[in-house]
């Protein structure tokens, strides 16, 4: 078995209301020095077998079609070691 | 006509939407999400609500149902769609209507009487309005934000695209104040008030909302 993750974040030219909404609730924590916050979404996809270059090309595929919508999203793939 | 609405689990406004239907003068035809077949229908229109709990994104998972390879084929050889409110956000994320909704701006869920102004009256779902003419009808939602890149905006606006504009206060964030829009060929609508709850005189803010549902009767005998 072995983990890969799919990150997936808005386009930088999107807002985010919810990282806003992050955003300013830190410095009523008294958490200071924070300028910017974005919100996105972790997948953590369990495969079977050997990560090998389809396993990996079937992934993207995955994350372009389902994981994130292009219009508004962007996304990463890479591979995890499994605990 | 007979007029298919679709309900997915976690519709709301299906049975509204059906109602509306009968009133605007149509036979209505039940569709479930799981169906492979749309039952002979003439139109199909995909209602508000919360499908499948809103989970991944917004229509994200509705747009893989069944029904919606159907309704995806269809909407390509004409028939007209119309997506109101989670309806919109499943056009979009059928790649059927450009863009995307996101979360309201301010972060709350808006519920109010919205004015409008039909920018388009051409399309299969407005033609029974004046271009120009305003009305008005229920806003409800959390995710009513529509988005898109600014190519794509001015060619929505320089094509005629826009359906509907918002007026008075932007209640979502939606840019260039855009409420509904449609595909080049004027047979997909997407809305994001709801006009299916504006039908009857004894509930919600008036029958402005009627014009969606006799728009096909009228494009139909014209």
């Amino acid at each position: 078995m072995a983990r890969v993750v799919v990150d997936v974040m808005p386009k930088p030219e999107i807002l985010d209301p919810q990282g806003k909404a992050v955003l300013g609730a830190l410095p009523r924590l008294g958490f200071a020095g924070v300028s910017d916050v974005r919100q996105g979404k972790r997948f953590e996809l369990e495969v079977d077998g050997e990560v090998t270059d389809e396993v990996l090309a079937s992934v993207e595929q995955m994350a372009a079609t389902l994981l994130s919508n292009p219009v508004i999203e962007t996304f990463t793939v890479h591979v995890e070691a499994s605990a | 006509m007979k007029i298919g609405v679709v309900t997915f689990p976690g519709s709301l406004d299906d049975a509204d939407a059906q109602r509306a239907v009968r009133i605007g003068g149509h036979e209505v035809v039940a569709l479930w999400h799981g169906d492979h077949d749309l039952r002979g229908v003439d139109a199909v229109v995909l209602p508000g609500g919360f499908s499948y709990g809103d989970y991944l994104r917004c229509g994200a998972i509705s747009r893989f149902a069944p029904v919606m390879t159907e309704v995806v084929d269809a909407a390509g050889r004409g028939m007209p769609v119309l997506g109101i409110c989670n309806g919109f956000q499943i056009l979009c994320e059928s790649h059927l209507l450009p863009g995307a909704l996101i979360r309201n701006d301010h972060r709350r869920f808006v519920c109010r009487d919205q004015r409008l102004r039909i920018e388009n009256a051409s399309t299969a779902w407005t033609s029974a309005y004046d271009e120009g003419e305003e009305i008005t009808v229920v806003l409800k939602n959390g995710e009513g934000g529509f988005v898109a890149d600014e190519a794509m905006l001015d060619r929505l606006e320089g094509e005629g695209l826009v359906v509907a504009r918002y007026l008075d206060d932007n209640p979502n964030g939606s840019l260039r104040g855009i409420a509904g829009i449609t595909n080049e060929r004027g047979n997909v609508v997407g809305l994001m008030p709801h006009p299916e709850h504006a039908v009857e005189a004894l509930t919600g803010s008036g029958t402005d909302g009627l014009g969606f549902f006799t728009s096909l009767a009228a494009a139909a005998f014209a």
